[in-house]
């Protein structure tokens, strides 16, 4: 690796806040990773303690298992609990993106009245705190019965994921020519097949990674499930959240340690879409 | 190239503009009273300052915009109130709106799977157009991947491959460099003289359309000033926005004489009386007028050239160009002329400050009321 070589008007103060800067940087990773980091080997422990034993720190592999891993399979209220979880989240995600979608493109038409309101009304589950919609959700919910029950946790988590996909679409749609759109209809396109042939394909990259934020929002959601989940409906943060304070025991920390996974993983899937859709425009300017 | 004069009278009213007004907020007209007759095979331009209403029209026609009233005819019948999906008709856009996510094939062949052509045809259709504009080789590229002039060659086949009633281009050539420009000029001019479809073509360029036209209808101020072919354009000016706006003019004040048919007596600042063609200013005395005359109708006292009339003026600067000569003159009252001459022998040897007479022929001069 080649050494940084600083402009030759740089005195001993720039490059002291260089590496101050550089310093604070690696301290905030440092605090932001590490919490993250622990648990991951913490989740192999052979005893039920949320420390590192002596073992454990002298790599003695009798020191570690596999045991909270067999235990999250062999309780039947894990395995629940991780059912409910992708159950809920698919549905919500699904709901969230097709009215994501449709509301980004109706509110990226000059003719939209009204566009400021709107956007702010269907923004507001990522301002309002969630505890406050969690309650507003309980009482409007039990009026129509959708307190815990399936369908209410899905609608609510839509509700949550709307937002993350209005702004990632949003951003995809500004990029959008309009003229691409005006183009398919001069061929002889219906608007409706110039919308699912031009409009779609284009803005793909957009609803994906908003229907990615949809589903995170509702997989690690645990207020409004304390609200408005019934025994039946526990997912796996309101089951951690009953483990934390009923039976302390590593088990947590094993699903911990997968839901980092499948969040590597969808991260790593999301970057494998964009680049892929990116090479297929061919780094277009023609879309701009 | 153009033959002058072909479609101005016996206009087989293929597109048909009655009495076409457009308005966006219902007080301004932004299109007033747009009349016009385009024949089959017709290349018109529309030709204006930007903001004078040109692409509005387009829109119209397209039907990507409304019309407030009148109506639009294509082959007898109105398509105001056809949908822009079923009207059949081309558009060549400036930024080419090629479909990035599909190749130069699959663009080419959209039109036609929409309207659920035998694949076989659809086939033969994209490579015959694909030879047509030299990209064979081409097809399985996607438009990120050509130049901007290949990509206008792509929009232009593909506006062009399901056989359009019209085909519309908005300044399909705005983005491209000057001699890429010049060289699409050239390959659309020679596309519509094989396959004979009817143009109608959007710039602010005047050259392009004076090059490129069977016609031009001059916008300004949503109003058609003037639609004649390039050449009467050039001459016969209708009035003084189409003067100034078509190729270099000087204009000079001043203030009717005495009228006699088309000839208008008219004195000018130095207190000389010339004469002019009476185009568009009143005839009784002490109207004010402007007097059009171009660059090269000018002579420089003495001379070959015929004349009938003559204006006292001073030099003030000369502006060597190569090939010729611009001459910059001055009037007491600070109207500047300008005068071009070509670079060779003849070409007067005077000196800044110098008095000299300019002369030029009625006929060359074109009186109009002031704009």
């Amino acid at each position: 690796m080649a050494r940084a070589s600083y402009p030759a008007y740089y005195t001993f103060w720039h490059i002291l806040g260089e590496y101050a800067l550089k310093l604070s940087a690696w301290l905030v990773l440092f605090f932001l990773i590490l919490p993250i980091l622990v648990i991951i080997p913490l989740s192999f422990n052979a005893e039920p303690f949320f420390s590192f034993t002596q073992g454990m720190l002298q790599l003695d592999p009798e020191a570690y298992s596999l045991r909270w891993y067999q235990g999250i399979v062999e309780n039947d209220n894990w395995l629940l609990a991780i059912k409910n979880s992708f159950f809920i989240g698919i549905f919500a995600t699904l709901i969230a993106t097709t009215l994501g979608t449709l509301a980004a493109i109706g509110l990226s038409s000059d003719d939209m009245p009204f566009k400021r309101a709107i956007m702010a009304l269907l923004l507001s589950p990522m301002i309002v705190p969630l505890i406050i919609i969690a309650a507003g959700m309980f009482f409007f919910y039990t009026k129509f019965s959708l307190a815990g029950s399936y369908l209410g946790l899905i609608i609510a988590h839509a509700a949550l994921g709307v937002p993350f996909v209005i702004i990632t679409v949003t951003a995809t749609l500004s990029n959008f020519n309009r003229s691409l759109y005006y183009a398919g209809l001069s061929l002889g396109a219906s608007p409706i097949r110039t919308f699912f042939d031009v409009v779609v394909p284009l803005i793909r990259p957009g609803v994906i990674s908003g229907a990615m934020f949809a589903f995170v929002t509702s997989f690690d959601e645990v207020v409004v499930v304390l609200f408005l989940a019934g025994p039946g409906q526990r997912t796996i943060p309101r089951q951690m959240f009953s483990g934390l304070r009923e039976q302390i025991n590593p088990t947590i920390l094993a699903v911990a340690t997968l839901l980092i996974l499948v969040s590597v993983l969808f991260l790593l899937a999301l970057e494998l879409l964009r680049r892929r859709s990116e090479k297929m425009r061919g780094l277009d300017d023609t879309t701009r | 190239m153009n033959t002058p004069g072909t479609f101005n009278d016996a206009s087989d009213h293929y597109l048909q503009f009655k009495a076409v007004q457009k308005s966006y907020d219902q007080v301004t007209l932004v299109v007033k009273d747009f009349n016009l007759d385009v024949s089959q095979g017709e290349f018109l331009t529309l030709l204006g300052p930007s903001g004078s209403g040109k692409t509005t029209v387009l829109m119209m026609m397209a039907g990507f915009e409304s019309v407030t009233s009148g109506d639009i005819l294509l082959d007898k019948h109105p398509i105001t109130r056809t949908a822009p999906y079923r009207r059949n008709i081309g558009m060549v856009f400036q930024n080419y709106a090629l479909f990035p996510h599909m190749s130069i094939a699959e663009n080419l062949a959209y039109p036609l799977k929409v309207r659920k052509k035998p694949k076989a045809e659809i086939e033969s259709q994209v490579a015959r157009f694909l030879a047509l504009i030299e990209l064979e080789a081409f097809g399985n590229r996607t438009p990120g991947q050509l130049s901007g002039g290949q990509r206008q060659r792509v929009a232009l086949a593909r506006a062009l491959i399901f056989n359009p009633s019209l085909v519309l281009m908005d300044e399909p050539l705005g983005a491209l460099d000057k001699k890429l420009r010049e060289q699409m000029q050239l390959e659309i001019l020679r596309l519509h003289k094989k396959l004979g479809f009817t143009v109608i073509y959007v710039t602010h360029d005047q050259t392009e359309a004076l090059t490129m036209s069977d016609r031009i209808a001059v916008f300004n101020d949503g109003v058609v000033q003037q639609c004649a072919s390039p050449d009467v354009l050039y001459e016969q000016p209708s009035n003084a926005f189409v003067a100034d706006f078509i190729g270099e003019n000087n204009f000079l004040p001043g203030v009717v004489e005495h009228v006699s048919d088309d000839i208008a007596d008219i004195k000018v600042s130095t207190g000389e009386v010339i004469r002019a063609t009476r185009v568009d200013c009143g005839d009784s005395g002490s109207d004010k007028v402007t007097v059009a005359i171009r660059p090269e109708k000018l002579f420089i006292l003495p001379t070959d050239h015929e004349y009938d009339s003559a204006i006292t003026v001073k030099l003030t600067d000369r502006l060597y160009v190569g090939d010729f000569l611009r001459y910059f003159f001055e009037l007491p009252d600070g109207t500047e002329i300008v005068v071009k001459y070509l670079n060779d022998h003849a070409a007067p040897r005077i000196a800044v400050g110098d008095e000299v007479q300019l002369v030029f022929r009625a006929r060359d001069s074109f009186a109009f009321s002031p704009m």
